[in-house]
């Protein structure tokens, strides 16, 4: 599986490239490359994942490499489907090396067997951490759109029509995409911690124990309410739900692993280095 | 060979005094080209005339007597003597020409650089001349490479891609706030002939509702129906913040008409939708204060005339590779050229022919296993029909005195036999 994983990273990698080079050159064919080798890559990471899954009879989020390895399968999924769904080319340049990133780290982790759980056996649990992987997917993706959307309305906003301005689409479009990754995300997210509740109602018999992990999921949760709310009640758009979707995603990684580091909890063997 | 010369006068080599005195006219034009092509030492010509270039393009047999011939041609024709304007005539011979020729259709020698309207006013000219049948074949030739490479250009570079007047790039940037322009509403405060090209702009972009204010409301009435649009009184303005998209201002009043406090005041009910303000008016209409409110943009005047000047400098850059286009078409039309020549065209034939009979030999010899005096005489007989059959071919084209339509023939043969492999 080892070298199926060092392909998947390397396909990653070509991906990045591509989008760099369709940056810079502004050629539509190197976009195309960009978003194929994309596509093989998730191919291959599903192989992974698959087989981690079939071979451990477990969802391997056990350790940090794994989760990590997971939230970049996610995130290449999401952004496949987002990219095909608004064609919205020049998103890869900040997908792929995201991923290609993500997943660097991965390889640079100890791959160590994970002692099984039973408690892990859960149909709940599963459909908790695939709903909250996606969900958080779109999150991050949402926080790429709104860095591109403060670059543009920079750009127009300053009358420097240089690099960027020519290089990236409508603001329309952008916070269009932006808001579309949000709900996405958002409804994710409320169905992740909706599964948790169950789970953790059928395995500690309280639906909540104010563990750190998911007080911090409940502030993430508030925060995009928040963000949600004032758009459907006062329009909110454009800057201030590209800056909201930026902090938001700040809020969700230190909830993804800043509380495992730094924190105590009974997700505490996610992230187990 | 004949030669290809240009000869003309341009706006970098001449002021609009001179050029306005030797431009033709649609009617002039048809009549010059006959007298030019009546004349002794011109086999072929050409003429486009527009407001920034008079040229001339025809092939010769006499280079010298020609450009004399044609000098005296356009001060006899436009009555103005010839020292008026032989400062700032630019004559081009062969590639020089034919490289002229190519930059001018593609725009590269604009005025304004990758502007579309060139290559249009060439075809004219050139319908005009194949019409009068004063052109043949080179110049045939010449100007079907030229609209050739001036597309190629067009499509590989881009030379022609951005805005380079106000009210484009006003629409460039309203797509670049909007995405698409489809159903926005726009507001005209003023008048003035740049804020309506820009409208005329927006609508072939199919924007939604127009409404026009002006302080007299029965102007306001008439340009509204020009535009298909509605007229609204002077007051009304602030209300119509409320929903229009696009506020296109260019009235002559000295203090701001749209202020930030009149923009603040409605974002709410806008619920943040963007809007975006064009300021042509000088002095400016809107508080430039107002761009820095949230989903607001403001281009006045000079940012938008700092946002052509970029664009001119992309088109500039872009029109490098054009010029490298252009060198590539050069040779390959000098090659072409080169094979109009009767000697090499008299080889090709010859090669041709040749390889013909060679393979043929080749074949009859296998199929009826002749050998020795047997092959020895077909090959005789072979290469004795070839000189027969290229016998007469040969002294025609070497004939003297057949200059006049030498190239015409040459480029008969090479068709007919299919001599050029591309």
């Amino acid at each position: 599986m080892d070298s199926v994983n060092t392909l998947t990273l390397f396909l990653y990698i070509l991906s990045t490239a591509g989008y760099i080079a369709y940056l810079f050159l502004q050629k539509a064919y190197l976009q195309r490359i960009g978003y194929a080798l994309l596509f093989v890559g998730f191919l291959f990471h599903t192989l992974t994942i698959g087989y981690g899954f079939v071979e451990s009879d477990h969802i391997p989020v056990g350790n940090l490499r794994e989760t990590l390895c997971m939230a970049g399968w996610a995130v290449a999924g999401v952004f496949l489907i987002i990219q095909y769904r608004y064609n919205i080319k020049i998103l890869g340049i900040y997908a792929a090396p995201f991923i290609a990133f993500t997943m660097v780290i991965v390889a640079q982790l100890p791959d160590e067997p994970t002692q099984t759980q039973t408690i892990f056996k859960s149909v709940w649990l599963i459909s908790h951490v695939i709903v909250i992987f996606i969900g958080e997917a779109a999150f991050a993706l949402a926080c790429g759109i709104g860095l591109l959307y403060l670059l543009q309305e920079n750009a127009i906003k300053t009358k420097r029509h240089r690099f960027f301005f020519k290089r990236l689409p409508s603001l329309d479009l952008l916070d269009t995409v932006g808001y579309a990754c949000i709900v996405v995300g958002f409804t994710m997210l409320t169905l992740g911690l909706i599964t948790g509740f169950v789970y953790a109602k059928s395995i500690w018999g309280r639906f909540w124990s104010w563990d750190p992990k998911e007080v911090w999921s409940g502030i993430t949760w508030l925060f995009y309410a928040a963000l949600l709310h004032e758009r459907l009640a006062v329009g909110w758009r454009g800057r201030r739900s590209a800056i909201m979707a930026i902090i938001g995603f700040g809020v969700l990684v230190f909830t993804f692993l800043g509380v495992n580091l730094l924190l105590e909890g009974h997700h505490k063997d996610f992230t187990k280095v | 060979m004949p030669d290809i010369v240009l000869l003309g006068i341009n706006h970098k080599t001449a002021p609009v005094e001179i050029r306005e005195c030797i431009a033709f006219s649609q009617d002039e034009s048809a009549l010059a080209l006959q007298t030019l092509h009546r004349m002794p030492f011109i086999d072929e010509v050409i003429l486009f005339s527009t407001c920034n270039r008079v040229e001339v393009l025809f092939v010769t047999q006499n280079t010298s007597a020609a450009i004399a011939e044609t000098k005296k041609f356009i001060a006899d024709f436009n009555k103005i003597p010839v020292e008026k304007f032989e400062n700032a005539l630019y004559v081009h011979v062969d590639d020089e020409a034919v490289r002229h020729v190519f930059r001018v259709a593609s725009s590269l020698d604009s005025m304004l650089v990758g502007e579309p309207q060139i290559l249009g006013q060439i075809k004219d000219a050139y319908r005009t001349a194949t019409s009068l049948k004063t052109s043949g074949v080179i110049l045939n030739r010449l100007l079907h490479r030229t609209f050739f490479v001036a597309k190629r250009i067009r499509s590989e570079t881009g030379i022609g891609d951005r805005a380079v007047s106000i009210s484009y790039a006003a629409v460039e940037l309203g797509k670049k706030i909007f995405g698409t322009l489809n159903k926005k509403k726009v507001l005209l405060i003023g008048a003035g002939e740049m804020a309506e090209l820009a409208v005329e702009h927006l609508i072939r972009n199919k924007v939604g509702d127009i409404l026009v204010a002006n302080r007299t409301f029965e102007t306001g009435v008439k340009l509204a129906k020009e535009f298909n649009g509605k007229a609204i009184r002077f007051e009304e303005i602030r209300d119509c913040l409320k929903f229009v998209d696009i506020i296109i201002s260019s009235t002559g009043a000295a203090d701001f008409i749209i202020t930030r406090d009149h923009v603040k005041g409605v974002i709410r009910t806008r619920r943040n939708r963007p809007i975006f303000f064009i300021d042509i008016a000088v002095p400016r209409d809107i508080d430039p204060a107002v761009n820095w409110l949230t989903n607001s943009y403001v281009y006045d005047i000079d940012d938008l005339k700092g946002v052509i000047d970029e664009n001119i400098e992309d088109r500039q850059r872009e029109a490098v590779k054009g010029e490298r286009i252009v060198d590539e078409a050069v040779i390959r039309f000098r090659e072409w050229y080169d094979g109009l020549d009767v000697v090499p065209t008299i080889t090709a034939l010859r090669k041709k022919l040749e390889s013909i009979a060679e393979t043929e030999f080749k074949k009859t010899l296998q199929s009826n296993k002749i050998s020795g005096q047997g092959a020895e005489a077909i090959r005789k007989m072979t290469s004795s029909i070839i000189n027969k059959i290229l016998h007469d071919p040969t002294v025609f084209l070497k004939k003297d005195g057949m200059h006049d339509n030498k190239s015409l023939f040459v480029d008969t043969v090479r068709k007919l036999f299919k001599l050029d492999s591309n």
